[in-house]
């Protein structure tokens, strides 16, 4: 296989994603208001509770809304990675899923595209909440809006490669409500998208280090360092490792016949 | 091509599906693979596209093991699946031009090949439309036009008639042997209806995982001392 084969392979995962993008444009519209309802809804009953103090990146005191939209655009990224993963193995792309592995191409390169190309309609999103964002008065500087664009696409390759896995290897957690539950909400809460970490120390510190522990925590740092034009080595090196353990782990790790892609039903 | 699948054995967990079933496809021949539900002819297709890993056995396409050479031997496979693996919301355009790049071909390759397969399909004129507007038999076609693109050797049909009616179920099953005529295509067409099988077919029947008989359709009733293709498989089977 030449490399315009990978070439043409890739852009055609890509097509079809932003396709179906736009055939179902209204459903990923709504997929804004959570974000939307956290940001404006949320954020403005926390304001008077939770007061930040000047921390990095930022330089300046800064409201809470600014110091939660990171975190509310790795939610967005959260929730439609893990959405996709389970789509991918279990409901709606199956179909997709059986052509796409009829590739003669290596799978991992297919699954990673797949992801990625997955990751790039979130990212979309993110920034369509970015510019929504900037009428609550979120106003990072112009060129973090483009410095951003390396950190999302990391999160959102890691935390599709972690719905991949989890969708593949745990069957009790086949339902959206199940992965919710166990990976979503505890992955959210538990990290540094809606309290600064020192706050989270002060009031326990074993939950600080779970916090420190998630992957999440470190992805939704990248992103908020980098859309305020800052290095946070720490944030992504680790970020990245993860992405790279995630992704190696998830695509050497892929059976379809643990999941519905063989057949109508999964074998036992 | 011929394809030679030796000793293949497969298990879910403590289930076995497959037992050390061998078979040789000739070259340009239509073969009917034959067996009630549950006979493992979805899992037996699951190895032969490479869902399935192989447990024990091999198979060789054209001499290339899919187990040293999937990647070679990936290229000279065409599959249409028992459930539908069109986007309903994409056109058939889209749809063909999808499977294409997933082959590594271009944007232009991909609509040339996609042109001269839905012509020859009768469905040039459908090419714009979402495959959500087509009736079944026609999106049955177009997966069967998506899996001719790459130019494979081998087409793989599981079950393809499966939901559609009697007349289109009979003009599918003739296209598919017009293919094999025309191109030369080997073509392994699964099915549990005995009416989509001639007795001229070369039959391969599959019952609890055990291939029972493999021959010439003629052959295996005179073998079997029975009138015809449906009495061979009820005797066989117990079903039809």
């Amino acid at each position: 296989m030449k490399a315009a084969h990978y070439w043409h392979c890739f852009v055609g995962i890509q097509t079809r994603e932003w396709l179906r993008f736009w055939q179902q444009r209204t459903r990923f519209a709504s997929a804004l208001v959570r974000p939307l309802l956290w940001l404006v809804v949320f954020a403005a009953g926390f304001r008077a509770v939770l007061g930040i103090s000047i921390i990095p990146p930022y330089e300046t005191y800064i409201t809470y809304e600014t110091y939660i939209a990171p975190g509310l655009c790795g939610m967005i990224i959260l929730f439609n990675s893990m959405q996709g993963a389970l789509s991918m193995v279990y409901d709606r792309e199956l179909g997709s899923m059986r052509v796409l592995l009829m590739s003669p191409l290596p799978r991992p390169f297919l699954l990673v595209t797949k992801l990625l190309a997955m990751g790039v309609v979130s990212i979309g999103q993110v920034y369509v909440f970015l510019l929504l964002a900037l009428l609550v008065d979120v106003e990072p500087p112009l060129w973090g809006y483009l410095a951003v664009l390396p950190a999302l696409i990391l999160t959102s390759l890691m935390l599709g490669a972690l719905g991949l896995l989890i969708a593949t290897w745990i069957k009790q957690l086949e339902n959206f409500a199940g992965v919710m539950n166990f990976v979503i909400f505890p992955m959210f809460f538990m990290s540094s998208a809606l309290y600064p970490l020192w706050r989270m120390n002060e009031a326990s510190p074993w939950l600080y280090w779970i916090c420190q522990f998630n992957p999440f925590t470190h992805a939704v740092e990248a992103i908020r360092f980098s859309l305020y034009l800052e290095w946070n080595p720490m944030a992504y090196g680790i970020t990245a490792g993860v992405t790279a353990v995630l992704a190696l782990l998830a695509t050497a790790g892929f059976r379809p016949q643990r999941t519905r892609i063989i057949g109508a039903s999964k074998p036992a | 091509m011929t394809i030679e699948a030796s000793n293949l054995s497969f298990r879910y967990g403590d289930k076995p599906v497959l037992r050390e079933v061998s078979f040789v496809l000739t070259s340009g021949r239509f073969h009917a693979l034959l067996g009630p539900n549950g006979a493992g002819k979805s899992t037996l297709f699951g190895l032969l596209t490479r869902l399935l890993a192989l447990q024990q056995g091999d198979i060789l396409l054209g001499g290339q093991s899919l187990k040293k050479q999937p990647a070679e031997a990936m290229r000279k496979i065409g599959v249409v699946f028992q459930q539908n693996a069109l986007d309903l919301d994409l056109t058939v355009r889209q749809n063909l031009q999808y499977h294409a790049a997933l082959h590594g071909l271009s944007r232009k390759e991909a609509r040339t090949r996609g042109d001269r397969e839905l012509e020859r399909f009768n469905l040039l004129d459908r090419a714009n439309d979402a495959v959500r507007q087509l009736n079944g038999g026609h999106r049955r076609r177009v997966e069967i036009a998506r899996a001719l693109l790459h130019e494979p050797s081998l087409l793989l049909l599981d079950e393809p008639t499966v939901g559609l009616d009697v007349a289109s179920r009979k003009a599918l099953n003739e296209h598919v042997r017009t293919l094999c005529e025309e191109d030369g295509l080997t073509v392994l067409w699964a099915t549990h209806l005995i009416e989509e099988v001639r007795t001229d077919d070369r039959v391969l029947i599959l019952h609890q995982g055990q291939l029972l008989a493999d021959g010439n359709g003629q052959a295996i009733c005179e073998a079997e001392g029975t009138r015809d293709l449906a009495e061979t498989f009820h005797s066989l089977t117990g079903a039809g």
